[in-house]
């Protein structure tokens, strides 16, 4: 029995707008392999790079707060966040909190003026989707229930920026055989092959896709998503699966953005690692969410997996 | 002499005689092309502890001008004179001027974490960008980014309410910049999402515009991180002379206005 099988989950404010696809195939993954995803209770925003920007040390408290509330009203050990934005600021706050008295001081004392429990870094655990299905089912649990392989799908993964850097906030990477790579990492590569997907070789697994200024200073968001999206086709890709929310409608939009402002149409499809790896398992479009995607990849998915 | 890679030098520091005769000998046109030499007297020494004040910049002084951070800038790959080591090196040498011919470009930093990561000395480098990019505004050397825009917009609704919704923060940064919020792309991106999407959906997606999620008994939290921003405020203020600067220039102001009175 894996540690994980019953984790607090933590949407995060994109998943409940412009990456709600994400939640629903997230939470119908955890559905369908028997996993139990409590909900943060009244949770609140990590602080998002805009807060960090702001003050880091805001940006700390707000992630504590969601992680005191896991640890101290819901009794949990682990937060699973499927958005990279807010496992990469749980984390960092985890980081911070361990590391530094001033951190520290911002903490108790905003959370003590705010009336709730200080969290102290070591309480819980901090875990990203791909984590979850890696460590509760595993590749051999995954590829013993799939009903639609996703054999001769042609899939490049993308991590996006915030799930491998900076890297000294992610201790738990780096450590040899079984653990994730913060230079190459393969964790979604080793999910999706597991499902049946032929992952290509993709150099710009870990490429910024410009989501910081996806509408602050579109033309550079336009040209870096052209880059990964360009070179996704070269490699032969039909799909990028993605694994954050920003990431994923950044790609979208600037997708299109490039085809109405630079004339550059591209073919290449957009989809969640959780889309795929739930219609692999059986799940119905619509309980995946394809139809909420801008992306419109339905009848790849008709041709490709529902076979 | 002929100058060895000159694109490296600004063209207004190229200096062409047309007429020239150095001892006797004449060096007109090409054989008398001389780099202006310069001399640099408008140092702030003060520069690299008010960058180091500002959040981000803390790490700057362990800087040793490896280039790591620029060779694996995503921006620099996509526009040269985007340089955060060269920016690092001037800050450190309290180049103000030199520093500020950037100061149009430097809050384009996509926080991709590439320096961070590379960075042999822990310099923090995109912490560095947002010190910067935040010190240029401070002191009045350019006005808010549009990214500075959009960082207020969303921070003011989670410090407001402790969280966002994204149709609002959209909303108020077209306003806040002033941009149409009809933008052709935009527009073209709506159609598609609405192609597939279920009338229930749209219709729970246009409530929690009206309804504005929020987390429940935040008012404490609220009121606690607003008395911190102030404080905050206050210190960085304080770190890079804002208030002084501002003194001196109302007195400035001043005193033709004093000695215009009879």
């Amino acid at each position: 029995m894996s540690k994980y099988e019953s984790v607090a989950y933590y949407p995060g404010c994109a998943l409940e707008g412009s990456g709600h696809a994400y939640n629903r195939s997230t939470q119908a993954l955890g559905k369908a392999l028997g996993l139990k995803l409590e909900e943060v209770k009244n949770w609140n925003c990590c602080g998002a790079m805009e807060v960090k920007n702001i003050d880091p040390k805001l940006q700390t408290y707000l992630s504590s707060r969601v992680m005191a509330i896991a640890a101290h009203d819901m009794g949990h050990k682990t937060v699973m966040a499927p958005c990279n934005g807010c496992y990469h600021n749980l984390k960092k706050a985890e980081y911070d909190l361990a590391h530094d008295a001033g951190s520290r001081d911002v903490v108790e004392r905003l959370s003590s003026k705010a009336g709730h429990a200080t969290y102290e870094a070591g309480t819980v655990e901090t875990i990203h989707a791909l984590d979850w299905i890696k460590s509760a089912i595993g590749e051999e649990g995954l590829a013993a229930r799939v009903k639609h392989s996703l054999q001769g799908l042609k899939v490049a993964n993308y991590y996006g920026c915030m799930y491998t850097r900076p890297r000294h906030i992610f201790p738990e990477k780096d450590q040899g055989a079984g653990s994730e790579s913060t230079a190459k990492p393969h964790f979604m590569d080793d999910l999706l092959a597991a499902a049946g997907a032929e992952n290509v070789e993709f150099p710009l697994k870990t490429a910024c896709c410009g989501g910081a200024h996806t509408l602050s200073d579109s033309d550079t968001s336009t040209k870096l998503v052209l880059n990964i999206i360009q070179a996704a086709e070269a490699a032969g890709a039909e799909v990028i699966a993605t694994e954050c929310p920003t990431c994923h409608s950044g790609l979208e939009m600037h997708q299109v953005r490039a085809e109405k402002n630079f004339g550059v149409k591209t073919a290449v499809k957009i989809l969640y690692f959780t889309q795929l790896l739930g219609l692999a398992l059986g799940l119905s479009p619509r309980q995946v969410g394809v139809h909420e995607n801008v992306s419109d990849s339905m009848a790849l998915v008709k041709e490709k997996i529902l076979r | 002499m002929p100058i060895h890679e000159e694109h490296l030098i600004r063209p207004e520091n190229l200096v062409t005689h047309e007429q020239l005769v150095i001892d006797g000998v004449d060096v007109s046109g090409h054989w008398s092309t001389f780099i202006e030499s310069r001399v640099v007297t408008d140092y702030n020494e003060a520069l690299q502890d008010e960058i180091a004040a500002l959040p981000g910049g803390e790490q700057i002084h362990r800087c040793w001008q490896c280039g790591s951070c620029t060779n694996s800038c995503t921006v620099n790959a996509i526009n040269p004179d985007f340089n955060p080591r060269y920016w690092i090196y001037l800050i450190r040498m309290g180049m103000e001027s030199e520093l500020l011919r950037d100061r149009d470009i430097i809050w384009q930093c996509v926080s991709c974490n590439k320096c961070t990561y590379a960075c042999p000395r822990d310099v923090f480098p995109e912490g560095v960008m947002k010190a910067t990019a935040h010190w240029l505004e401070l002191k009045g050397h350019t006005p808010k980014s549009p990214s500075m825009h959009f960082d207020e917009e969303f921070a003011g609704q989670v410090f407001a309410t402790g969280r966002i919704e994204e149709g609002r923060i959209i909303r108020g940064f077209f306003a806040r910049t002033g941009q149409a919020l009809m933008q052709d792309w935009l527009v073209e991106m709506v159609k598609r999402l609405l192609r597939h999407l279920p009338v229930k959906l749209i219709v729970t997606m246009g409530l929690a515009n009206v309804l504005k999620p929020r987390t429940r008994g935040w008012g404490r939290a609220r009121a606690a991180i607003e008395e911190y921003v102030h404080e905050r405020e206050q210190v960085q203020r304080r770190a890079l002379g804002l208030d002084a600067l501002v003194k001196a220039a109302a007195s400035e102001l001043d005193q033709p206005a004093r000695g215009a009175q009879p």
